[in-house]
């Protein structure tokens, strides 16, 4: 399989562009929106946030503590989200060509995922930039984010592709998705501190995988220190678990899939 | 030659549950109930297509063509059975490759060629060859949306086709097109075939599937209901489509070996018939110009209040060259009654180019033969034309000339 990959790099790397070009065809400042967008984001988070209604986080005495708070956590949040909502319909929106012409299924979302990583990089680069301006720049513990932007990726990834091959099959998941990403986002502590949520709460949170891979990246950017681990480990785990899966699902129904759509 | 093509005891058969609900309890119970019946679309489907040949695969609308053609393609899974392909395939499914509505002509060209594995510096080479063959001019940086269906398929053959496949699958997309680039496509596909290219054709064109293909299969309810030469296939699923309620389809093997088709409902047949020549004998072999005469012996086996009796004259590869019947010559015939057997003479001049041709002749109510069909018979005699008497000319009609030169 990922030889398949290997050999089909152009291919995906092809779908990533006419991603892009899609999104922005027709409009007048092209792919300048991608940069626009999140710039945008980050002015609203810290404008309203910091100088307007002056909201702090407990124990940050920063006056931008929030604002990074939210970003850190939205960043994240919207790599998962990208990943999730558009690999659970990328079998159907390309129904068109599955049909007709015989290649590896797998490329597509591997272009989806692609897409969203360069997606969260080119906003990733203008939080970094704020952080050095306003003088926030975490320094070293910066690195910790990639191995838990590995687990992250593989996370979604698994999930994304067990979701979009039973999507294929059973149309209610596309719906119960936008629902569950909806639940999810305000079960994760992205816009609030897990600390003003009542203790027997604050069990349940852990529980959620989420949590665990935003929290290490609030924890990095926000108090710049290392996160612990161990919670993104077992985030790990459960990520190569889910990837199993995905590919045990997709293996198994791949060859159906077509006569669904 | 090497086998191309290999399709062994294949099946496919789609799963069809009660509900949905089904679907997800037979998923996630891991006991064996078995909560689905399978509708089988395709049944025990065996051919083998050497490198270079064509195969025509004939069939009514849910014959299971097309699925057959997905399974043979790749982009659908048989259910059972085995599908052995050798070498680089291009399919043209669907009338089409899937092309982007919004993207150009060009990018969906560059796409559609990733997608059949060949790498960007392959097409960037052949970019040009597309377009040349595509000729669509200027469209070709437009988005394909603004496209009409001829120039997509246009585009879709010349993406395709831009690099020779060893198997070139084509699923009804050339008869969409308008009739040059039928020709061109066709020119091309032949080209192919002398370098080796496996063709599978489905079509509903008959000349197409004649004047291309090698072997026909006739496709019926999911089975190969019939296997053979072009022109006996076609023969006998025109008389497929003609039939109605209890007609029967029979084929007989005649002296010179080809198979003659014969259906209808039998209340009249063609019982003897030949082609007399200008001093009355019955001979085989005409010159070409001679004066000649068709003599038909119906006999009557139930009362018919109207018979009309039609022929037409076929060329080898069984286009049709001239057709015309006792309705249009003004010569019906009312209330006919068993026993009462009719003989028609029908003279005409044999200006037919040198070649062997077929007769063949249907005895119906009104001039279509879909109305009703009393005998519909194919190859029901073969003659040779030969050129004795004039000066050399080529093709299949004797169009007499009288040539002049003015030098100025």
């Amino acid at each position: 399989m990922f030889k398949t990959i290997v050999q089909y790099r152009q291919f995906i790397w092809s779908c990533v562009k006419r991603e892009f070009q899609s999104r922005y065809r027709k409009s007048l400042l092209g792919s300048a929106w991608a940069v626009i967008n999140p710039l945008a984001m980050i002015i609203v988070y810290t404008v309203i946030f910091s100088q307007v209604m002056k909201a702090k986080l407990p124990g940050i005495d920063s006056t931008f503590g929030y604002s990074i708070f939210l970003c850190a956590g939205t960043l994240t949040w919207g790599l998962f989200a990208e990943i999730i909502g558009r690999s659970t319909t990328v079998f159907l929106d390309n129904a068109n060509i599955l049909k007709k012409i015989n290649f590896p299924r797998i490329c597509l979302p591997v272009a989806i995922i692609c897409t969203a990583i360069i997606n969260f990089l080119i906003i990733s680069f203008l939080f970094l930039m704020f952080l050095i301006f306003t003088g926030n720049f975490p320094g070293i513990e910066i690195l910790a984010i990639v191995p838990l932007l590995l687990i992250l990726i593989l996370f979604s990834a698994g999930l994304g592709i067990t979701l979009g091959v039973l999507n294929v099959f059973f149309r209610d998941v596309g719906q119960m998705v936008g629902i569950l990403l909806q639940f999810w986002f305000w079960f994760t502590p992205i816009v609030y501190p897990p600390t003003i949520i009542p203790i027997w709460a604050r069990g349940f949170l852990a529980w959620n995988p989420m949590t665990q891979i935003v929290r290490a990246f609030q924890i990095i950017f926000v108090e710049k220190r290392w996160p612990d681990m161990e919670g993104p480990l077992i985030v790990a785990v459960l990520s190569v678990g889910l990837c199993m899966l995905a590919l045990r699902l997709y293996r198994r129904h791949v060859g159906e899939m077509v006569d669904e759509l | 030659m090497s086998t191309s093509i290999q399709v062994s005891n294949l099946g496919k058969g789609y799963k069809q549950y009660p509900n949905q609900w089904s679907r997800l309890l037979e998923w996630i119970i891991p006991t064996n109930r078995i909560r689905h019946h399978v509708k089988w679309i395709l049944k025990d489907i065996n051919f083998t297509v050497q490198a270079g040949q064509a195969l025509g695969i004939i069939g009514m609308n849910g014959a299971g063509k097309s699925t057959l053609l997905k399974i043979i393609t790749g982009t659908s899974y048989q259910t059972t059975g085995d599908v052995q392909i050798y070498g680089k395939v291009a399919a043209l499914l669907e009338l089409g490759m899937g092309f982007h509505p919004d993207f150009t002509g060009r990018q969906n060209a560059i796409m559609s060629g990733q997608l059949m594995g060949y790498s960007l510096a392959e097409i960037m080479d052949h970019m040009e060859n597309i377009e040349d063959f595509a000729e669509i001019g200027t469209a070709i940086d437009e988005p394909v949306r603004t496209y009409s269906s001829g120039m997509q398929v246009r585009l879709a053959f010349s993406v395709a086709t831009a690099i020779r496949p060893d198997v070139l699958i084509v699923d009804e997309a050339l008869s969409v097109g308008d009739a040059y680039f039928q020709h061109k496509s066709f020119a091309r596909i032949r080209e192919f075939r002398e370098q080796g290219t496996t063709l599978l054709l489905v079509s509903h064109d008959k000349a197409a599937i004649q004047s291309i293909c090698d072997r026909a299969i006739l496709l019926k309810d999911g089975v190969v209901f019939k296997e053979g030469k072009p022109e006996e296939i076609m023969d006998f699923y025109n008389a497929m489509i003609a039939e109605k309620g209890n007609e029967t389809v029979r084929q007989v093997a005649t002296e010179s070996g080809k198979i003659q088709t014969i259906s209808g409902t039998g209340e009249a047949e063609v019982e003897e018939i030949y082609l007399l020549n200008g001093k009355g004998n019955i001979v085989e072999i005409f010159d070409v110009g001679e004066s000649v005469s068709l003599r038909v012996k119906v006999r009557i086996n139930v009362s018919i209040p109207r018979l009309v009796l039609g022929y037409m004259i076929k060329d080898s590869l069984g286009q049709v060259i001239y057709g015309t019947n006792t309705y249009l010559g003004e010569l019906t015939e009312c209330d006919v009654e068993p026993g009462q057997d009719l003989v028609y003479d029908i003279k005409f001049q044999m200006n037919l180019g040198p070649g062997s041709y077929s007769i063949a002749t249907a005895l119906v109510s009104t001039d279509t033969h879909l109305a009703n069909n009393y005998e519909w018979r194919d190859l029901a005699l073969i003659f040779t034309v030969v050129n004795l008497t004039h000066t050399h000319f080529a093709g299949c009609v004797w169009l007499e000339s009288q040539m002049e030169v003015t030098r100025l």
